[in-house]
């Protein structure tokens, strides 16, 4: 597997406040890799350093080989980087094809269409007409996703899918990721629920104050380490090691 | 029947009014820019238009294929490379970027052209008109600016609902951050919209040109029309804008019934108590969008 997205040594963050520090983190081609940790671990500055939002102020990244750091945010997306943003962010003002419509903006060629969305999530088939405002969390979910598809990504970056939602919602809307995948499309998952992460995902990496705390397939990893990692504690001073012995 | 007359005047007056506020409106609404020099820009492509009349010695009508395409050309320019620094949640900087840019006009204007009144003759078409009782005469020219102004408004509002372009206009102006993630250049999406509303008002210009006589100076009685239009008719909507021009007109020729001896007087404060009444009564204006 070769890698498709290369960070670096990233540092960045909002103004004077610095949320990432010399992150680096390899994203392989074909691979879902999520990324987990608390609130403020930098999880979503991340991805939106990724994509483009937020500026990069030192270190590299690098996708398909190719450095990102003098192209766009607008263009990043016609290379194959594609977003699925925290709290959704449909566009008010148009209706939920028109939202899908939009994702394609950049007609990056590709297999997806509004028919294949609806064909991944059924439930959006009676929804097309409606305005994105009525709609119910999961339902904005299923767009917001399907959105992020439309622009045909090689990367697709999901960013908290289950916040807000019932665990039962956020089961289906994972359910539809492996027809994502499958395509070849590779994914970074940001989660805080960690068990959601670990069941998607082949490999896992987790933030802690803007630093790798941990890394490594998702499979071969203890529980404990990675509450370790999320919290920011040793082991022997871990949750479950103090309930052990005390 | 002279009161059916001031309205039948009135709606066609609004379309003049719709058109100059055409530019505001969509500026507004897809960016929150206030352009105060939009006034000074309608009189700028009147006096372009005296100029390119004179030198190519052909009528001012025919001047509107330099003219338009020259503002629009200029719009996106002066977006793309000036204004765009001034996009913002708020329009403060903007108001105070077009307030220079309207002294500045005007400066020029009087520098090139002097204070003296100008006018625009385009020959018959200006007088002819169709009577359809004694009382009630339309002209031809009056009811032109205002096909003008539907066809503009609709064109405009069809392609915001049905072109890839429009509706990544929509979507720049619900959120242009996420409107990246999309693939859309924001940027871009602005200096398309300063294009058409420098086109929209380049026209507007030429109408007012054509319909009445003009100096350096009167750009800003012509904004404040624009801006009443816009108001009345709810910010950042098309729809609005059309009828908020036509109800202006309206209330502008109604009131120059009420006082013919000093019409020049009623009829602008007739509109500006209509106004305020609907500033009053609906601040989002007739069409607005509530939650605004």
């Amino acid at each position: 597997m070769s890698p498709l997205l290369e960070v670096s040594e990233l540092s960045s963050g909002y103004g004077d406040f610095q949320a990432l520090y010399e992150l680096s983190i390899t994203v392989n081609e074909g691979e879902t890799l999520a990324v987990i940790g608390a609130n403020g671990a930098g999880k979503t500055t991340l991805l939106r350093a990724v994509t483009g939002l937020v500026p990069t102020w030192s270190g590299t990244i690098r996708f398909g080989g190719q450095d990102l750091m003098s192209v766009p945010a607008h263009r990043r997306v016609a290379q194959g980087i594609s977003m699925v943003p925290e709290g959704r962010l449909l566009f008010p003002s148009l209706n939920v094809r028109e939202n899908l419509l939009v994702g394609g903006h950049g007609r990056r060629p590709g297999p997806w269409t509004v028919d294949r969305v609806v064909d991944v999530f059924p439930l959006l088939a009676p929804l097309l007409g409606r305005q994105s405002a009525v709609l119910s969390g999961g339902e904005q979910q299923a767009v917001a996703i399907g959105r992020a598809l439309m622009a045909n990504p090689r990367l697709i970056l999901l960013d908290e899918v289950s916040l807000g939602l019932a665990p039962v919602v956020v089961r289906q809307l994972y359910a539809a990721l492996p027809d994502v995948t499958s395509q070849g499309t590779t994914a970074l998952v940001v989660e805080q629920d960690i068990g959601q992460a670990m069941a998607v995902a082949d490999r896992v990496v987790c933030l802690l104050e803007g630093r790798v705390s941990l890394e490594g397939p998702s499979a071969g990893l203890d529980r404990a380490d990675i509450t370790a990692a999320y919290f920011g504690m040793d082991r022997g001073t871990s949750p479950d090691s103090v309930g052990g012995e005390g | 029947m002279e009161w059916v007359n001031a309205i039948v005047q009135g709606i066609l007056l609004g379309g003049l009014f719709a058109l100059f506020a055409t530019g505001l409106s969509l500026a507004f609404g897809v960016m929150r820019f206030v352009n105060l020099a939009h006034g000074d820009l309608a009189i700028l492509a009147a006096f372009l238009a005296v100029s390119f009349a004179a030198t190519l010695d052909v009528n001012p009508f025919m001047t509107m294929a330099l003219v338009v395409p020259i503002m629009a050309a200029g719009g996106y320019v002066l977006q793309r490379f000036g204004f765009n620094w001034s996009i913002g949640a708020d329009p403060l900087p903007s108001i105070l970027v077009t307030f220079g840019l309207g002294v500045v006009i005007q400066n020029a204007l009087l520098e090139r052209y002097s204070a003296d009144s100008q006018g625009l003759d385009v020959g018959v078409f200006e007088t002819r008109s169709i009577e359809f009782t004694d009382d009630i005469a339309v002209g031809w020219f009056p009811v032109l600016i205002l096909g003008v102004a539907v066809v503009v408004l609709v064109g405009l509002q069809l392609f915001l609902s049905y072109t890839r372009m429009g509706r990544a206009f929509r979507a720049t102006a619900d959120n242009p951050s996420t409107a990246r993630l999309m693939g859309i250049n924001d940027r871009n999406i602005y200096a398309v919209v300063m294009a058409i509303a420098f086109a929209t008002v380049a026209v507007a210009g030429l109408f007012l040109g054509i319909r009445q006589t003009f100096g350096p100076t009167d750009g800003p009685a012509q904004l404040i029309f624009a801006f009443e239009a816009v108001v009345i008719g709810g910010l950042g909507s098309l729809w609005g804008t059309l009828l908020g021009g036509i109800i202006l007109g309206v209330a502008q020729t109604v009131g120059n019934q009420v006082d013919v001896e000093y019409n020049v007087l009623s009829g602008p404060l007739f509109g500006h108590l209509i106004f305020l009444a609907v500033l009053a009564v609906r601040p989002s204006g007739l069409l607005g969008r509530r939650d605004q």
